[in-house]
């Protein structure tokens, strides 16, 4: 196999991988938003279930995750799998996980923010969502940059999971090329793109930050 | 008229009873200190008048207009959302700490709540927020952010936060507690020149010297009770209640 021939089949296999991260990310980073309210909630019963249900995906592993995902619909309800729920399933798992770790940084943020804030926002007439939308979240946001860059890049790599259950993202390909062609290189390739992926992810994460820096 | 009426307020926290029992009664202009010493109540009865706390039972009032009182069951009820909301535009507070918004600019902390709470007209609102600015005499900071500005600055920006909203009176909390001495004046200029302007204001203040020239009424608080209520000047001059005696020759000392 020639090298060229080995470097575009990885790079199939890293549109694969990147496809899982932005999905992860577009739907993880919103969910667990909700998460992080809920289980800040005034209701008992919702904060106990987001407290549960943050304990459980936190506690056990992300490729036990992507198994229960992907086996549960044909073991539990007798359906059977199709191909094309393999990435589903992935996308599904990482963003149930994923979700869960957000919902805590969330969590973090807006629990630092100080009361005064709340009451300023409270005399000046602004509603509950108001004040939330407009005075809470962007300073939260900024708050959570820094913990969330470090969940981001250790997305990328988990990406490699997807591989449990043959997914056909880069790593799943550079151990199909390492194995048939008895080589190393794939190894190495891939481990390159793995860090080039993560330096341009961790240089926009750095901009965003900047961007956010012109108040204290 | 009256602006603001409180009678028989009372609030506890837990089992510490904050407030015992505190009536007020403020006039269209008038300008009215409390004073008293640390855990007195003064700041709580500010809290429960701008309705950051619930109190436990009595009457508040605005312009006659209730928000909240003691039912037949002994107690607090209060007026429902749409009133309080409108209830809420008649008063203004300026916090201890200034509680700006940090990530609004020196304008937009002025501006925004007239345009999206009052939903009154953007390019009016920044006419006259620039006009406050003026007055403030912090015209070029307009497109500062407050961790810019100094302290005494931060504070007059959110004096006119607050005034921006049109209130019909305005409350202080130790307005220049926070602040360092040196700058302390400034912002007791603002209030006095608010007060030149008939500004109806009710200032809890640790500056004895300040609430006698800027106050027409000085209420001294002590254990969560009004201990003597009377005229600026013969309060601070003359204090007739030996804990007020007590409490203002701690302060010449």
């Amino acid at each position: 196999m020639s090298l060229s021939v080995m470097l575009t089949l990885l790079l199939h296999g890293m549109w694969t991988s990147f496809l899982i991260f932005a999905l992860t990310l577009l739907f993880s980073l919103p969910l667990g938003l909700l998460v992080a309210l809920g289980r800040m909630s005034n209701n008992l019963a919702l904060r106990n279930i987001m407290r549960v249900y943050i304990s459980i995906l936190r506690g056990t592993p992300l490729m036990l995750q992507i198994f229960f995902v992907y086996f549960s619909p044909y073991y539990i309800f007798g359906i059977s799998i199709s191909n094309t729920y393999r990435f589903y399933a992935v996308i599904i798992a990482f963003v149930l996980n994923y979700a869960a770790y957000f919902a805590e940084i969330y969590r973090s943020g807006i629990e630092s923010m100080p009361v005064g804030q709340y009451e300023a926002a409270h005399v000046l007439g602004y509603s509950k969502s108001q004040t939330f939308i407009k005075i809470i979240l962007p300073q939260v946001i900024k708050r959570i940059i820094p913990p969330v860059t470090n969940e981001v890049i250790t997305l990328i790599k988990d990406t490699s999971l997807a591989f449990a259950i043959s997914v056909s993202e880069m790593f799943t390909v550079a151990k199909a090329i390492a194995a048939a062609q008895k080589t190393m290189t794939a190894f190495v390739a891939a481990g390159v793109f793995y860090y080039i992926f993560n330096f341009i992810v961790a240089w926009l994460m750095e901009l965003v930050e900047k961007k956010l820096n012109y108040y204290r | 008229m009256d602006v603001l009426k409180i009678s028989r307020m009372k609030k506890s926290f837990d089992d510490l009873e904050v407030i015992k029992d505190f009536s007020l009664t403020v006039k269209q202009g008038e300008v009215v200190a409390i004073i008293g010493p640390s855990g007195s109540g003064k700041t709580t009865v500010l809290r429960c008048a701008t309705l950051l706390e619930t109190m436990d039972c009595g009457v508040l009032e605005y312009q006659g207009e209730k928000a909240a009182w003691t039912n037949k069951d002994g107690g607090i009820e209060y007026a429902p959302a749409g009133q309080l909301k409108k209830i809420k535009s008649k008063f203004g507070l300026v916090f201890q700490n200034f509680n700006l918004f940090p990530h609004y600019s020196v304008l937009k902390n002025i501006t925004d709540a007239p345009i999206s709470v009052q939903k009154r007209d953007p390019v009016e609102v920044g006419k006259e927020a620039n006009t406050l600015l003026e007055k403030m005499g912090l015209t070029d900071k307009a497109n500062a952010y407050p961790y810019q500005l100094s302290g005494g600055q931060q504070q007059r920006v959110s004096i006119a936060r607050a005034l921006a909203m049109n209130p019909q009176i305005l409350f202080f909390d130790e307005p220049t507690s926070a602040l360092d001495p040196e700058l302390t004046g400034d912002i007791l200029k603002v209030i006095k020149n608010l007060a030149a302007e008939h500004m109806t204001m009710v200032i809890v203040t640790h500056e004895m010297n300040f609430a006698r020239d800027v106050a027409n009424r000085i209420i001294f608080m002590a254990g969560g009770v009004i201990v003597e209520e009377g005229d600026a000047k013969q309060l601070i001059e003359k204090p007739q209640n030996d804990r007020t005696i007590a409490f203002l020759s701690g302060f010449q000392r």
